[in-house]
């Protein structure tokens, strides 16, 4: 598969929020305020990179059926795949542990820029979601599986930054009381998937 | 020493209703959106989904509440992932095993449970600072909740857009001609199939916040 055209998709068409609506409860919840929204946005692409290729080599070396061969022939008929929901979910809380070490060592400025974000991001279904998408689409090598992993990160930190842009104009308007805060905040996100699905028919 | 409280005492009955309505997990505590809105498409894989999320939140809930004591706090979060892994792994082997469509259907949203907000918030907020059968009735009440959304959501988006409930043709048959129908699509009624897309998942859940919030005023954001 062209790279390319898998980093356009994953951006555009299979977008994290408005086509699988992953990650939506830090959506909603962190953007209040541009600034914020993108910070929060940076850490998950962040994570996602990391996260993503380090689950596709588990995937392909350990719990694929099979994927134990490189041990010796008698493994080949071992399938750890019932595994994966834990091991992908081990991986990324102590990937994002490391991630959180590494940012407060080396860019405290961005560290605390992200604050209480980074440990949040853990359980953020996004990041999950990335690895389970991952393990359905059967990426042939490690770049593949980086390039969705920075296209699906992308794709959430432009829905974020841009709702985070209309509710602080939103916040201005005379909206219906019962609607205030999360309501309008769902009917602006559907319309937003609405423009969004003009992508699906793009071929590329 | 506090005084025995009884089973079902005033407390308590409110930890299993509060959630159906004034602190619902998903349209006031906006928790769990993910799930809510990716398989209410049809009301069999909502079902499914809710019955799943509810044995998870429910175990999960208990199983913290009774070991919280021992958990140190700052690992906390992994070992209570940990925890709801196992759980979810456990639903995900059962609905292969008997309910194989379903789990197709659920795909990657099984597993999603994990990252299911209102289990990690309930466990957060809820059982690291209770009892076990304190945590129970939250469990319970909080999956209802969630329950609740997930199925009336579900109902409006099949029936409206594919004409269908569990997979019934409750409106008529839809035949080549018009002729050929039965039902209202005798009289030319369509299925709005824009229904089954994501973005009326949303709008639908705005709807619906809407109503809550204007039948119970108190809930309304200043």
């Amino acid at each position: 598969m062209d790279l390319l055209n898998l980093f356009i998709k994953s951006i555009f068409i299979d977008n994290m929020i408005f086509a699988y609506f992953l990650g939506m409860c830090s959506y909603l919840a962190v953007s209040k305020t541009v600034k914020t929204a993108s910070g929060l946005g940076i850490a998950v692409v962040f994570v996602l990179i990391i996260t993503v290729p380090v689950n596709f080599l588990l995937e392909t070396y350990i719990l694929k059926p099979g994927a134990l061969v490189w041990l010796g022939q008698e493994y080949a008929n071992i399938d750890l795949s019932f595994l994966s929901f834990i091991m992908f979910i081990a991986v990324i809380a102590s990937m994002v542990q490391l991630v959180e070490m590494i940012v407060e060592r080396f860019a405290p400025a961005l560290y605390s820029q992200l604050g209480i974000f980074l440990p949040l991001i853990a359980v953020n279904c996004a990041i999950l979601g990335g690895s389970l998408f991952m393990q359905q689409k059967n990426f042939a090598n490690i770049t593949e599986s980086f390039v969705y992993g920075l296209g699906s990160g992308i794709g959430w930190l432009l829905a974020i930054v841009a709702i985070a842009a209309i509710r602080e104009k939103v916040s201005y308007s005379n909206i219906p009381a019962p609607l205030r805060g999360i309501g309008i905040t769902f009917i602006i996100t559907g319309l937003m998937a609405i423009a969004f699905m003009s992508f699906g028919g793009i071929k590329l | 020493m506090a005084e025995k409280e009884a089973l079902f005492s005033q407390k308590n009955r409110r930890l299993v209703f509060d959630p159906l309505n004034d602190d619902n997990p998903i349209t006031v505590q906006v928790l769990g959106i993910c799930s809510a809105l990716a398989i209410t498409v049809q009301l069999k894989p909502a079902i499914v989904m809710a019955l799943g999320v509810m044995f998870v939140v429910v175990a999960s809930n208990v199983i913290v509440s009774l070991i919280r004591n021992m958990i140190p706090s700052r690992i906390r979060i992994i070992v209570q992932l940990v925890i709801v892994a196992g759980l979810v792994i456990l639903v995900d082997l059962i609905l292969k095993a008997y309910l194989y469509d379903v789990s197709k259907e659920l795909s990657v949203f099984v597993g999603l449970i994990i990252t299911n907000c209102i289990i990690m918030g309930r466990l957060e907020a809820f059982a690291l600072a209770n009892g076990p059968w304190k945590s129970f009735l939250d469990g319970v009440g909080n999956a209802g909740g969630y329950a609740i959304i997930l199925i009336v959501v579900a109902f409006f988006r099949e029936l409206l857009g594919s004409g269908k409930l569990f997979g019934y043709e409750v409106l008529g048959h839809k035949g080549k001609t018009l002729m050929e129908s039965t039902g209202l699509y005798h009289y030319g009624y369509e299925n709005n199939g824009f229904m089954l897309l994501p973005p009326m998942a949303l709008i639908a859940l705005g709807i619906l916040i809407w109503l809550q919030r204007s039948k119970n005023r108190k809930l309304i954001e200043a």
